[in-house]
């Protein structure tokens, strides 16, 4: 299979430049792929998707008859960042993090943001996730987002922005470990000629992030993952993680709070636990304290988390800042505790509890992207470009019933990166998730998650609607700078940042 | 380590475990039909009443035929003992567990219930070619498990399981052989009795150890190999204080001694087992033998459960009050 003939369309490629040429990252794996003998990509593809079965690596399908399990799909050419590019990704990354914990903590403190008028104080409040329990809370260590999960996107500009953040449980990370022990048996040679940085150490990474979070206390910290169960989507990836940790993957029905600590039942009693990754939502954390209708949670939690004796990662009530008015504020935000325009802008953003920005947007809902402002996973929201006149005006109503639950984007055009598409390749639309750990200090893991929108011109990259994933390669610092090495622009407004 | 995982590697083991068994009741009595003298094929119903799911089976409303009984024992998916209803919880089980046992293990397990999913799907060509890799699927997985998993408390967890399951299994299996001694008591002493317990042997992987152990076939050594036997692996014997010795390694209790109900009760099983003698098992009647061993069997796996896996919520603490102390 050859690249010749590809074509790139009116989008930016992220491996195939303007000319039809490989960029100079993509060189080796071009070069790899194209000698490989006719029909060995098409079998490497195929062993890829038969090695992830057998790792069990699938989601349950719904409504095809119990037991019908498929792999999340997975497509073999990678998305390839240069070392330059990924430098200024991961500096934009640490500083929207280190903004974003200070906006967090000044929101349950003195709510400076909000007295000095920088954000409207009555929609902040009035966020679903934000935790009133949480108002004057010191987190261990002062940190409240200690795993983030950030969506970026190129535009056919070739900017990269970022499309949102998500500090509450974000999921994915264990699918970007397990494509690239696939991809590193399916391309040994490519990766013994290139250089790509690791990202095996992430497990370690977060293990010892945790364990930084610790009670003052002990001296072993015993940290365990806290999952809803079984039947949760992101099951597989709560047990992968507690594997890789060596960490106790634990139930809310595993836990119990005793004598003012929190418990784990086991074969000889119970035995005390000091952090807990958790990975369920506040709402559903301690039935004592928020929904008292959870079983997934541990009565008690929060009393033993606010007297010191237990951590929790990431902190209640960190939610608050995923909400997407918060984010479309977020310039504002930064230049307000760092003084720093973001390296990284923002996709422009209207405001629909804003009267002009709703006008605005109902004028032009056809054109734009509407989404609620607190759902995830591509629900609640509408592709103005994709839809029907009918779910345009449908929407139209549902935005100005509840403006303040709305907020609309320019459609980007998504860059693409080839994928095998029978027995060719085509451009898919793709987004890139890079995880962020935010202990001792702030670490990005040099890869991602990318996920890619399988159907021909789709622009919606979520698993639940028919998205796939790829290996994401970040290429270590050479020596030698390739030539046409792709150098983005300078963020609007920000030139002294770039 | 956690109650709900021990229950969840103990269960994954034993349905494992009884799955590998079920196929090998099924293939003792092919082995039968084989050579079974022309017009009397084997009997298939006493293979349901030994798996102890007669009243499920009688439920359905099925004839008891060949077809109908390897189907319900192998692919029904409603039969909570049929092979794939075992791995399928095995699976589940490890699912929840993943954590705890080896990535090499799950793989196993996975490729062994894809395995045992896809025949599902496809009439069986050959079924004692299926039964055999059911057996050897399972031997995969104990061997990956014994070479992979640290050998500390989880590891006797799933010792524990196997040894019970198969302790109870290998007891049923020797009921086979009694069920149809019912049908052809005319056969005892035949040529094709020696030929059915050959069977019975055959069906435990037992045949050429028994040989070495006993020599000559006879229904006594039979049943004193299979229920006595303290190093033939398969041996209820061995399996009991295989499992014996893994549950004081879980509670740390010294042999002999016992702290709770399942240490009381498997140690005095162990001992009946170490003091009994064949002839005054055969003689009190082997099926009302067996019986009362399973249930002693169920008695342990209850005990299990309620010392290690049963819920339980912390008693209130007493303490001394901490405000006037300070």
């Amino acid at each position: 299979m050859t690249f010749d003939g590809y074509d790139t369309g009116p989008f930016f490629d992220e491996l195939i430049g303007e000319d039809g040429r490989p960029r100079g990252s993509a060189r080796t794996l071009v070069r790899n792929i194209e000698s490989l003998p006719e029909g060995e990509l098409l079998n490497r593809q195929r062993a890829a998707e038969r090695a992830l079965l057998q790792m069990g690596i699938t989601f349950n399908v719904y409504g095809e008859g119990a037991g019908t399990e498929k792999i999340f799909p997975f497509d073999l050419v990678p998305r390839i960042v240069a070392a330059t590019e990924w430098s200024r990704i991961d500096r934009g990354l640490k500083q929207r993090i280190h903004a974003l914990n200070l906006f967090i903590n000044d929101l349950y403190h003195d709510q400076k943001i909000l007295k000095a008028g920088v954000l409207p104080a009555d929609i902040i409040l009035a966020s679903k996730a934000y935790r009133k329990e949480c108002i004057g809370f010191n987190p261990p260590k002062g940190i409240w987002c200690h795993i983030t999960g950030t969506d970026l996107v190129r535009h056919r500009d070739g900017q990269i922005y970022v499309l949102e953040d998500n500090l509450r449980c974000p999921s994915g990370v264990s699918y970007l470990l397990e494509n690239r022990a696939v991809m590193k048996s399916m391309f040994p040679q490519v990766f013994a000629e290139s250089r790509i940085r690791p990202v095996a150490n992430y497990p370690g990474k977060l293990r010892d992030m945790l364990e930084y979070l610790a009670p003052d206390h002990t001296t072993a910290p015993r940290c365990v993952l806290l999952t809803p169960g079984i039947h949760n989507s992101a099951y597989f990836e709560h047990s992968f993680l507690a594997q890789q940790m060596g960490i106790e993957l634990v139930e809310g029905r595993d836990l119990v709070v005793d004598d003012g600590f929190v418990c784990m039942r086991t074969t000889k009693g119970f035995e005390r636990v000091d952090v807990i990754y958790r990975r369920i939502d506040d709402d559903f954390l301690d039935p004592l304290c928020f929904r008292a209708d959870s079983m997934l949670g541990v009565p008690g939690l929060m009393e033993v988390y606010k007297a010191g004796n237990v951590a929790l990662a990431n902190a209640p009530g960190t939610g608050v800042s995923d909400d997407k008015v918060v984010y479309a504020y977020l310039p504002q935000v930064m230049k307000f505790y760092l003084g720093e325009e973001p390296i990284l802008p923002n996709v422009p953003t209207y405001i629909c509890s804003e009267p002009a920005d709703l006008s605005y947007v109902l004028e032009h809902i056809d054109e734009l992207v509407v989404k609620a402002a607190n759902e995830s996973g591509g629900y609640g929201m509408l592709v103005g470009p994709h839809a029907t006149k009918e779910e345009c005006a449908e929407f139209a109503i549902k935005v100005k019933a509840n403006p303040r639950n709305y907020i609309a984007q320019s459609t980007l055009a998504l860059s693409r990166v080839p994928t095998i598409c029978g027995d060719h390749f085509e451009g898919r639309h793709v987004d890139l998730r890079p995880y962020i750990l935010y202990g001792k200090d702030i670490f990005v893991l040099p890869g991602g998650l990318t996920r890619v929108a399988l159907k021909k011109g789709s622009l919606v990259v979520n698993s639940s609607q028919g998205g796939g994933s790829k290996d994401t390669w970040v290429m270590a610092d050479s020596p030698v700078t390739e030539p046409d090495e792709f150098d983005p622009p300078p963020a609007p407004g920000s030139e002294a940042a770039a | 380590m956690l109650s709900r995982v021990a229950d969840s590697i103990y269960w994954m083991s034993r349905y494992v475990e009884r799955a590998e068994n079920v196929a090998r009741f099924i293939d003792v009595n092919f082995q039968l039909m084989l050579d079974a003298p022309a017009g009397e094929g084997p009997q298939w119903l006493p293979l349901v009443n030994t798996t102890g799911d007669h009243a499920a089976f009688a439920k359905r409303g099925l004839k008891p035929t060949e077809k109908n009984v390897i189907h319900f024992l192998t692919f029904d998916a409603e039969n909570p003992n049929s092979i794939l209803s075992c791995i399928r919880a095995a699976r589940e089980n490890a699912r929840t567990v993943r954590e705890i046992i080896s990535p090499e293990m799950w793989l196993q397990l996975n490729k062994f219930y894809l395995m045992v999913t896809a025949a599902a799907k496809t009439s069986l060509s050959n079924p004692h070619e299926h039964f055999s890799s059911v057996k050897n699927a399972n031997h995969l997985f104990n061997g990956i498990a014994a070479a992979t998993m640290t050998h500390g408390e989880p590891w006797h967890f799933f010792l524990m399981g196997r040894m019970l399951e198969r302790a109870d299994k290998t007891s049923r299996i020797l009921d086979v052989k009694y069920f149809l001694l019912l049908r052809s008591a005319e056969d005892v002493g035949t040529p094709f009795d020696d030929v059915q317990w050959a069977a019975v042997l055959r069906s435990a992987s037992a045949f050429e150890m028994y040989r070495k152990r006993h020599g000559r076939l006879s229904p006594r050594g039979v049943a004193e190999f299979l229920l006595l036997d303290r190093l033939f692996p398969r041996a209820v014997h061995f399996s009991l204080l295989a499992a014996r010795n893994s549950l004081h390694v879980i509670s740390g209790t010294p042999l002999d001694t016992f702290r709770h109900a399942p240490e009381k009760l498997l140690g005095q099983l162990c001992a009946d087992f170490s003091y009994a003698a064949v002839d005054e098992i055969i003689h009190a009647g082997l099926h009302e033998y067996l019986d009362e061993l399973q249930t002693k069997m169920n008695q342990v796996g209850a005990g299990i459960h309620e010392t290690f896996f049963a819920f339980k919520t912390p008693k209130p603490v007493r303490r001394m009050s901490q405000e006037q102390s300070q």
